[in-house]
């Protein structure tokens, strides 16, 4: 079975920085990749490129059937498959829970009110925010506007989600509810891809593991390369975070 | 040396005033209206049209912020005049408003439109909408709604400057003084009267901005925070 | 359109520019007077900065020209000059729209700047002086600037009530005679551009360089 994620030799320049230099990696169905390295080592470059929110100057990139490298390709179809979580939320000010969730059901997928609705309503149960329906982003807290900012995404019905980095904008004691709702979407069998700081998670939830440095996939395997690192600059960086 | 007020001769010609006032709310809501229309597609074709487009509305926007009014006034209504084309005064006058005013929103409502952070516009696209609904959706509604303090401001201003077009003919308020002015000779009565008019209309103008924001803007009224 | 002709407009920008400047110096000093008044630790100066500053900006400029102009022959004076109503009442308008202007300024200068310099045993005076006002200078220069180009455009209203010789009322003249509009009024534009656009290409930079200075 072809995989939902796949990098071939991916180079991406901004201006004269050389950010991407040759990445390759695989994500099959299922799986649930840990992305992991230092600023600037590109890894939450390459998951932008993963929804096309950065164009690869050279190599393939094939996600969930499109090929993101050709011009002519399904731009809208893509982001329905895959969801995109951020770091800093990006939920819509304006609107309430509900609406930031409901808004892409009814103007994308083009569903009716009432089924809209339903399926918002199951997201917002899914993570545990059914109550908050009517609040706006501003009174919540940042836990539970990342909570939201997921149900968004994933009340689209994705095949693949991406995080990046989702917990590091949030109190420590929130970061707690996040990494939840994301272990339980796992549970559910969800191919993910997660950018993540969060070493102790990264270990847990991990089908594998792929350490960043300075543009390039340094070391990769299982969820024992954190325990058991091969190379110096992940021993390095391990050594710092865990 | 002592001068004789004389309120009452220029009271007696409320109806005159009434019936300026009533043409000077007209304008300003048909100039409002469509200074608005024009002022929010000129913003975004400077934050996401073509280059050619984005110049043409750049080149629009300094010459009318740059020139006062009046000059605008006079060139349009007396130019138009002098090759042949005839226009009643009021829909000239309210055209010269709406060119002035077009100007001056869309600088306000680009303002709020870069106000909108980047991750917003990114948000939307990844949730599958189309750049075009990303900025209805995403960008416009709150742009607009931050700005709106700064806008219902300048349009309170629209109607106050209104009183310019006068002198090209228009029969609102001030034009209409000018006749109580001949009749009465009582000069600084009529402005007096003028003045706490255009105060009252002025309340009235915000109240009614403040009536509409809270109609349209839900989540203004319900949390009473700005965006 | 002969030399005369064109004599008349440049002398007309002339008396645009000194209406202007005069009307610059004295709504500053007054706006200024009236910035202070709205953060006066009195409750009663402020409330009455708020009244004023509500009220003028209430009213058209063109009224305010009316009273300006028409009022002094009650108090007295026989006739009153042109330039001496014009400025008045773009004076009046003027301070009110600076002192809003300066008003936020002031108080966007952090609080912690504020306390700092209670602490260091500074009166309110002392505090305002060397503390408060350097800082609220440096961010109330954009605006400034910007609302000077507003200044220059009102200056043309002062050729209607009033009827003071500056660029609009030369423009006006001119055209009545010769029935060229297009040519008197979009050469006044010009002449108007040439003075308005320098100015607010100024704030804009002003405003840039506040912002990547951390204003």
């Amino acid at each position: 079975m072809s995989p939902v994620v796949e990098l071939r030799n991916v180079h991406k320049r901004f201006g004269a920085q050389h950010v991407l230099k040759g990445v390759s990696l695989k994500v099959d169905k299922g799986e649930i990749l840990a992305v992991i390295g230092q600023s600037g080592s590109g890894k939450s470059t390459a998951l932008r490129c993963m929804d096309r929110l950065e164009r690869v100057d050279a190599g393939e990139i094939t996600v969930c059937g499109h090929s993101l490298h050709d011009s002519d390709m399904d731009l809208r179809q893509l982001r329905q498959d895959v969801g995109i979580v951020f770091q800093s939320y990006n939920l819509f000010p304006h609107l309430t829970v509900l609406g930031n969730v409901m808004l892409a059901l009814r103007h994308v997928k083009k569903f009716s009110r009432a089924r809209a609705r339903d399926i918002a309503d199951r997201a917002l149960a899914q993570v545990g925010l059914e109550d908050k329906a009517d609040a706006y982003p501003e009174q919540l807290s940042g836990g539970q506007q990342q909570r939201v900012a997921i149900a968004r995404s994933l009340a689209m019905d994705p095949q693949l989600m991406l995080f990046d980095e989702v917990t590091s904008a949030l109190d420590p004691q929130l970061t707690g509810e996040v990494l939840k709702v994301i272990e339980a979407l796992a549970g559910n069998g969800m191919t993910m891809v997660l950018v993540t700081h969060e070493m102790a998670f990264a270990y847990r939830l991990a089908s594998r593991v792929v350490f960043m440095h300075q543009g390039q996939v340094w070391e990769e395997g299982g969820s024992e390369i954190l325990k058991q690192p091969k190379t110096r600059e992940l021993q390095d960086f391990v050594g710092n975070g865990l | 040396m002592t001068y004789q007020f004389d309120f009452s001769s220029v009271l007696a010609y409320w109806p005159l005033f009434l019936d300026g006032a009533w043409t000077t709310i007209q304008m300003s809501f048909w100039a409002t209206l469509a200074g608005f229309i024009i002022g929010v597609l000129c913003a975004v074709a400077r934050t996401g049209g073509p280059r050619r487009l984005r110049q043409i509305v750049t080149v629009y926007v300094e010459v009318i912020r740059n020139t006062p009014l009046l000059i605008q006034s006079y060139f349009l209504i007396f130019g138009m005049a002098s090759v042949g084309i005839r226009m009643p005064i009021m829909a000239g006058a309210v055209l010269a408003l709406v060119i002035n005013i077009g100007a001056y929103t869309c600088e306000i409502v680009r303002a709020g439109i870069e106000s909108v952070h980047k991750g917003q516009r990114e948000a939307g696209a990844c949730l599958g909408l189309s750049p075009g609904q990303v900025y209805w959706y995403v960008i416009l509604r709150p742009a607009i709604e931050r700005v709106y303090p700064a806008l219902a401001s300048q349009y309170v201003l629209l109607m106050l400057v209104t009183s310019i077009l006068s002198a090209v003919g228009a029969n609102e308020l001030f034009g209409a003084s000018n006749q109580v002015q001949a009749n009465t000779f009582r000069n600084f009565e009529v402005f007096i009267v003028l003045w706490v008019a255009y105060l009252a209309l002025t309340a009235l103008v915000r109240g009614a901005f403040w009536a509409v924001g809270q109609c349209v803007f839900v989540r203004r009224r319900k949390l009473g925070t700005p965006l | 359109m002969s030399s005369q002709q064109l004599t008349y407009l440049i002398e007309g920008a002339g008396g645009t520019l000194l209406l202007s400047v005069l009307t610059f110096i004295f709504a500053g000093l007054l706006g200024l007077a009236i910035a202070l008044a709205r953060v006066s630790a009195a409750a009663a100066v402020r409330r009455i900065a708020a009244a004023y500053i509500q009220v003028i900006q209430g009213t058209p400029l063109l009224v305010l020209m009316g009273v300006c102009y028409y009022g002094p022959n009650l108090a007295g004076m026989d006739s009153v000059p042109a330039l001496f109503a014009a400025t008045l009442a773009l004076t009046i308008q003027s301070s009110a729209f600076f002192g809003e202007i300066w008003r936020g300024c002031i108080q966007s200068v952090a609080k912690s700047q504020w306390e700092a310099a209670e602490c260091l045993g500074l009166g309110r005076l002392q505090r305002m002086v060397h503390v408060i006002l350097p800082q609220a200078l440096r961010i109330a220069t954009p605006p400034t600037v910007g609302f000077m180009v507003q200044i220059v455009k009102n200056t043309s209203i002062a050729s209607l009530v009033i009827g003071y010789a500056e660029l609009s009322y030369n423009a006006k003249i001119l055209n009545n005679s010769t029935f060229e509009p297009f040519l008197y009024f979009g050469l006044a534009a010009m002449l108007y551009f040439a003075i308005c656009y320098p100015l607010s290409r100024w704030s804009r930079q002003l405003e840039g360089r506040l912002n990547v200075a951390g204003g």
